[in-house]
């Protein structure tokens, strides 16, 4: 583990991003689930440290792309809280006029590409997308999150194989929560304890690392970033975590009781607030303050949201094809 | 006027805009220094480099993600995928992800990719380097369908699809690429959504696409010696599909024949035949008929492919039966 000694804003920064994104999602898991909205919703709880770390490496003309668990990419990337939150709630004033909701929330004025619903279709475009910038000749890096599931998708295979072979500038985030929806990862892969090697297969750098200390997994992406902003091509990361939540609001918890535990006992957030606590980089009633601060702007999203008109029903029939 | 062959005109579509806009790349399989399967890109990595015509590995979701990530990011990508039976492989990257993209996001981004396929049979190359697929692709939201028939049409509607912002599926025909006709040395573009009239006539009208119009064209030279005269209808592009040229041709001669090489069972002969029954109910002095290959897997020796894919008899036969 090769941490990076970071300077004091940065280490706030990368908390706020956390706190940000838990808080967003915990307040979504609330409206959620007494009926305020509709379909789906898959919350980012337990992983903040990911997409907190790994976006505090991107400029706004770097991209990432994302998946049905994706709020906290795009929360982390700079997205606008109220304007996610009407998404959310199927609202015109949404990201996407309220037409997709929460599976599929996408800021390009800031590079974030799109949340997909189909597990790894992600990983090609993001290869693509490092393509252009290779193609245009610019410095700009791709963020490709997805899960360790993803990784037995056969366009991981492509995608990675391309990236590697090409030197494309992309870095691939393995968010390794240890499952698919309720299928542990170890019975449908052989390698789950070291996903990382399978970097070796397609002749590019992989490492694991622990998915839930930011400090880390900055570090390691800030590595990964250098190279491919170097022209010296992609990474694979698995950054080892855990969602607190079930695969979807209102899915029945099989996970074992114990295992749930001892990992939300490692929680990200805690993990950093001790840290800053201890190098007296903060104090508790900052702690405080910080939340305060930051739930009063989620709430603020929410009555955005609340407020905001549905999209009237003609908006169903643009945007199919662009003039 | 100089004659070039279909697949010429092809390339000289591609060469004359990726010499206008250095941000457009050809991608596939072989078509680099090997000129591509089919001969289309013949020498055009030689021109434009390895970056811009690129061999990919065996990956047709990895090709079709790369276009549409590479589209999503400043550039304009090109996808060969040699033959259309392959096009099954990267349904997921072309009708869940391109095809949808610009709609999903609420208008934020749109897809600019053409994806060149070659289809169709009677060269015996049987079950999977034969099929029509075009049907598919018309029954998806967001996507355009161009199926040229003549080296004229395939320029003009190739330099169109490359300028349109959104994915065009364009269908080539292996069989007609030898074929040489005239085709003006000045630009020109065709539009889409807009029908050729190959032929003029009054008795009945029918509607060809792709190799078809060549044999529908065949039967109606030798009908018109019986003083039987056909009007072959070409759409030339099934979405946008010209309804209007097709709906005023059955109102002159009241008899409507589709013919498409493509499966009769939910082939686009049933779709156009359904909004003549619909829109043009009072001009027809007949049932409507369609021609299409037998529903049965496309075999391997002339012997049976011949009887299995349409025929100039099988044209000729129904024309007599519906006079």
């Amino acid at each position: 583990m090769n941490n990076i000694k970071l300077e004091k804003d940065l280490v706030l920064k990368l908390y706020e991003t956390m706190l940000k994104i838990r808080l967003f999602e915990e307040t979504q898991g609330k409206v959620f689930k007494a009926g305020e909205q509709e379909g789906f919703t898959h919350l980012y709880i337990g992983e903040e440290a990911i997409a907190a770390g790994v976006c505090a490496n991107l400029n706004d003309d770097d991209y990432i792309t994302s998946t049905h668990r994706g709020h906290g990419h795009l929360i982390a990337k700079g997205g606008d809280l109220k304007k996610i939150m009407a998404e959310l709630y199927g609202r015109y004033t949404g990201y996407c006029k309220g037409k997709s909701g929460s599976l599929h929330v996408a800021d390009f004025s800031i590079g974030a590409l799109g949340a997909t619903g189909i597990v790894g279709a992600n990983i090609p475009i993001a290869t693509g997308a490092a393509y252009s910038i290779k193609l245009r000749g610019t410095s700009q890096v791709v963020a490709c999150f997805f899960g360790d599931g993803a990784t037995t998708q056969g366009t991981f295979h492509e995608a990675v194989n391309m990236a590697a072979t090409w030197e494309l500038p992309v870095i691939f985030v393995i968010e390794n929560n240890l499952y698919l929806v309720g299928t542990k990862l170890d019975s449908i892969c052989k390698v789950a304890d070291n996903l990382a090697i399978k970097a070796e297969g397609y002749g590019m750098p992989g490492q694991s690392i622990n998915g839930n200390d930011v400090i880390e997994v900055y570090s390691t992406v800030n590595k990964a970033v250098k190279r491919a902003r170097n022209g010296k091509g992609p990474t694979l990361i698995d950054c080892k975590t855990y969602r607190h939540h079930t695969h979807f609001e209102g899915d029945i918890e099989t996970r074992d009781k114990k295992e749930i535990e001892e990992w939300t006992s490692k929680d990200p957030i805690d993990r950093l607030e001790n840290k800053m606590l201890e190098e007296n980089i903060i104090t508790k009633e900052d702690i405080e303050s910080y939340r305060d601060r930051i739930q009063k702007l989620v709430n603020e999203a929410v009555e955005f949201a609340r407020k905001s008109p549905k999209p009237e029903t003609e908006v169903a029939l643009e945007d199919v094809y662009a003039e | 006027m100089r004659e070039i062959s279909f697949r010429e005109a092809i390339r000289e579509a591609m060469v004359e805009e990726m010499r206008k806009d250095k941000n457009i790349f050809l991608i596939g399989q072989d078509v680099g220094a090997y000129g591509g399967e089919l001969r289309i890109s013949g020498p055009m990595y030689f021109e434009f480099g390895e970056w811009r015509v690129k061999d990919a590995p065996i990956s047709e979701q990895g090709i079709v993600g790369c276009v549409i990530g590479a589209a999503m990011t400043g550039c304009k990508g090109i996808a060969e995928i040699t033959f259309a039976d392959f096009m099954m492989l990267p349904m997921d990257q072309i009708c869940n992800q391109a095809a949808k993209i610009y709609y999903t996001f609420g208008g934020q981004r749109n897809v600019p990719i053409v994806i060149i396929t070659n289809a169709g049979g009677y060269v015996r190359a049987t079950v999977h380097h034969s099929q029509c697929l075009e049907a598919w692709f018309t029954h998806i939201p967001g996507l355009k369908v161009v199926i040229p028939s003549t080296p004229y049409d395939a320029k003009g509607l190739l330099k169109t699809a490359i300028n349109d912002p959104n994915p065009v599926i364009y269908f080539g025909h292996k069989f007609m690429y030898p074929m040489k006709a005239e085709v003006p040395e000045e630009e020109y573009t065709i539009p889409f959504g807009v029908a050729d009239i190959k032929k003029e006539g009054t008795d009945i009208t029918v509607i060809a696409t792709s190799y078809m119009v060549h044999k529908a064209l065949n039967v109606a030279n030798k009908l018109e010696k019986e003083k039987i005269s056909v009007e072959v209808v070409d759409p030339r592009t099934l979405v946008p599909l010209d309804k209007e040229a097709i709906l005023n041709s059955v109102k002159k001669t009241g008899r409507a024949l589709i013919v498409h090489e493509a499966h009769l069972r939910g082939g686009i002969g049933g779709e156009i035949a359904a909004i003549i029954a619909d829109e043009g109910f009072e001009y027809l002095d007949a049932p409507i008929k369609r021609i299409g290959a037998k529903d049965v897997p496309i075999p391997f020796p002339s012997v049976l492919e011949d009887f299995v894919l349409p025929s100039e008899e099988d044209i000729e036969n129904t024309i007599r039966e519906l006079l």
